[in-house]
């Protein structure tokens, strides 16, 4: 259907609904008696202005791009898996788990970092496996199954930092104490931003990127997410390929999990996700679930999210702007698409 | 639209290559303090930036404030919020920056040396970092910005005789003794209750809350059996801890169901920790509804606006003069790193520009106990300390012995709460 109607066509209302969420925006701006243009130049400036915040930009991108890559997963094979939030969550867990257990170790600090990795994509795998089992044998829809387990997840990392992993003495909203510095992932000079978590998050997308368009099993996947039934008849053995979307997704998330603590809080944290699983689902309703835009518009949603923390320092506004415009561009974007299947579909 | 994106990041791209293209300075840490660093983080358009160069002028000096909670919250963070405008106010040439709801619930993905250093690129060039659970941040922003001053208001890391010393060239510490206005506000309750029946908010549990609620047990007993010659057994004081300074949501215990259980269950005055004004708000509905109830605020000199009738009165901070003796002296170049625990100005616990502590009476407190409130201050003032043996821990343990006095570091790192009151002393 997409693939269909023109380039052009695509294009223009692409274009409108950009527009439109701008306007959407700037309206809500110009309520609050603020100068949207001043605003969209604050958010630029404090996104892309030095290298200094566009490291920090980078820094928030990795594991939302993270996120986003497994969604494109499960949204392919025609699952909501908003349970992604907790399996971020519980690879943080994880990884913390791990480098409590090692850290006083005599293991190499690289290799305690690498055994974060894995627990941590553990995690997230081991969570998604319970909304998997409760999808696929239970019946449950993964959207409460996901719900469930993000309470639960929430619950354990508060439970966890107040309880068997409190600091000593006190327990703290910062969080567990922080691991060594011989535990972080190494940053470039003077940034906040890791290489390897760099690394990590472009392998991660291009993985997807081709195991979706390039591979059989991306195919299928396809097959099975556009309709579950016919692919079943058509020899497709449909219940292994969901259990391996919600497991591959389990498993960018439990990555995403474990880049927040390695390379950016360096210890569990009560918000340890950051928000990323629910944003990342709204980049990949964004790019229409093509992994070929999930890098760059991930990049986007990062920018703003950074860049829009100046508006409080410099215009008194509330930061979650940025929320603002970001949910009125996927609406938009959905508005419009249905706008112009309904056009096209006149003609 | 895969043009539109690609233009689009064609553009996002040749952003970045021009932001990264500006000469980068080196991270090398500056002797002159009242240089401005030539930080790579200064944005191209900023023409604020003051080129200090001759520090006789009045010339602006930026300071920047992290908040934990809403700059509007009528308690902790407006009480520095206010202290901002004071600075302001006093010392030529200040200006303030400050970015609110600093706790990764509010701002998720961002760390407090993170937007320290958003502050800085705006031109700070001393960053108040206003909360405990900034403390790993704060030091990790002193350890990576040698040039700028940090002041970390309630930690111990420029404390050389404490627990948590850390020797950092640009860090200082303050706070205020706060244990005073607690006594002063416990007191209050137990000239008030007549239940006997003392309930204490309490956010979370560290050294600071421990210390804070047993400072108002001690001014309650202390009143209680003095002033009204009550047996203290008969006082019931109860602490319940919500999990965090304000509530927050899915994450804390709810304020506002905490003090409804302590109404509800006969204890009609709370005294609250934490920073927000549940407590106070609460006491005014049950109010409403007949019963006679009181509560007292914290924080915020402000604080009893929201529930005059039911406000026996609030002990806060004024945090305004300690910030801007550091300004003035940042601006002089003569700042150092000090733990400073600040007391109230005894002549007037009250006076803006010299008490750091103080406590404003509410319109609910009665005639007499207000009175007796005033001699209770007085005998602070000429003197008084409650923190003396015999004193034992909640668990029975000897904490003084028989005229022992506490030092700093013992009520400072104060590790359970007292004997006779109830509620969790360590978080389990």
């Amino acid at each position: 259907m997409v693939r269909t109607s023109s380039r052009w066509t695509n294009f223009v209302f692409q274009l409108l609904a950009i527009v439109l969420a701008l306007a959407f925006t700037s309206l809500v701006m110009v309520l609050a008696k603020a100068n949207p243009l001043e605003a969209y130049r604050n958010i630029v400036v404090g996104s892309l202005g030095s290298i200094n915040k566009f490291s920090d930009v980078l820094v928030a991108w990795v594991p939302l791009l993270l996120a986003t890559s497994g969604l494109l997963v499960t949204y392919t094979a025609g699952l909501w898996n908003i349970g992604v939030e907790g399996q971020i969550t519980l690879g943080a867990i994880f990884t913390t788990w791990a480098l409590r257990v090692l850290q006083d170790s005599t293991l190499s600090p690289g290799l305690i970092i690498v055994i974060g990795f894995l627990s941590g994509a553990l995690g997230g795998m081991l969570w998604a496996s319970v909304v998997a089992f409760l999808r696929i044998y239970g019946g449950v829809n993964e959207i409460f199954g996901g719900l469930g387990m993000n309470f639960v997840a929430t619950a354990l990392t508060i439970w966890l930092i107040f309880g068997p992993w409190k600091r000593p003495g006190i327990g703290s909203m910062s969080g567990t104490e922080p691991f060594k510095e011989t535990l972080w992932l190494p940053t470039f000079a003077g940034l906040r931003i890791s290489p390897w978590s760099l690394v990590i998050g472009i392998i991660g997308i291009a993985v997807i990127y081709i195991l979706l368009q390039g591979t059989y099993f991306g195919l299928k996947l396809k097959a099975v997410g556009r309709n579950r039934r016919a692919a079943f008849l058509l020899g497709i053995p449909t219940t292994q390929y969901m259990w391996a979307a919600f497991l591959l997704c389990g498993l960018f998330a439990g990555l995403a999990g474990a880049v927040q603590v390695l390379g950016v809080y360096h210890r569990l944290i009560p918000s340890i996700s950051s928000g990323y699983g629910f944003l990342g689902m709204l980049v990949a309703m964004l790019i229409n679930y093509q992994p070929a835009w999930a890098a760059p518009v991930a990049m986007f949603f990062a920018a703003l999210n950074i860049g829009s923390i100046q508006l409080p320092i410099v215009m008194k506004l509330d930061s979650t702007l940025s929320g603002v415009l970001q949910g009125a561009l996927v609406l938009a974007v959905l508005l419009m698409d249905g706008v112009r299947q309904r056009l096209l579909r006149r003609r | 639209m895969k043009r539109t994106w690609f233009v689009l990041s064609v553009l996002l791209v040749l952003a970045v290559l021009l932001a990264a293209c500006q000469p980068a300075a080196t991270p090398a840490p500056t002797t002159v303090p009242t240089q401005p660093p030539a930080e790579p983080t200064k944005p191209v358009e900023s023409t604020k930036a003051p080129e200090a160069t001759q520090p006789a002028q009045p010339q602006e000096f930026v300071f920047g404030m992290l908040l934990v909670g809403p700059y509007n919250d009528h308690g902790w963070s407006e009480a520095h919020y206010n202290a901002g405008l004071y600075v302001e106010q006093k010392v030529p040439g200040a200006k303030m920056i400050y970015i609110d709801k600093v706790n990764s619930a509010d701002r998720p993905g961002t760390t407090p040396e993170q937007l320290a250093e958003d502050l800085v690129s705006k031109g700070a060039k001393l960053v108040i970092f206003n909360s405990d659970d900034m403390k790993d941040g704060a030091e990790a922003f002193a350890k990576a910005h040698p040039e700028i001053i940090v002041i970390h208001a309630s930690g111990d890391g420029a404390w050389k005789e404490g627990k948590n010393y850390r020797g950092l060239p640009n860090l200082g510490n303050v706070m205020g003794r706060m244990e005073y206005g607690k006594m002063i506000a416990g007191c209050a309750a137990a000239l008030t209750t007549k239940t006997g029946q003392i309930g204490y908010l309490g956010p979370l549990i560290n050294d600071e809350t421990r210390r804070l609620a047993a400072a108002t047990y001690l001014g309650a007993r202390y009143c209680w059996s003095e002033y009204l010659g009550k047996d203290p057994a008969q006082l019931k004081f109860k602490v319940t801890w919500i999990g965090f300074w304000f509530n927050i949501p899915g994450v804390t215990s709810d304020p506002t169901q905490v003090a409804d259980d302590f109404f509800n269950s006969g204890y009609d005055v709370v005294i609250s920790g934490i920073d927000t004004t549940e407590a106070l708000a609460e006491a005014k509905k049950f109010q409403g509804q007949g019963k006679e109830v009181r509560a007292i605020p914290y924080d915020y000199i402000g604080a009893c606006k929201e529930g005059e009738e039911v406000c026996l009165g609030v002990p806060y901070f004024n945090w305004g003069p300690m910030y801007a003796k550091y300004v003035q002296e940042a601006i002089a170049g003569t700042w150092k790193p000090s733990w400073d625990w600040v007391g109230p100005d005894w002549n007037d616990i009250n006076n803006p520009d010299t008490s750091h502590v103080g406590f404003v009476k509410g319109a609910a407190l009665s005639a007499d106990a207000s009175a007796q409130l005033d001699k209770f201050i007085s005998e602070l003032a000429g003197g008084l300390n409650l923190w003396k043996g015999p004193l034992n821990f909640q668990d029975g343990t000897p904490f003084l012995k028989e005229g022992e006095v506490a030092t700093d570091f013992q009520v400072w790192y104060l590790p359970q709460l007292l004997e006779g009151m109830e509620g969790q002393s360590v978080s389990q």
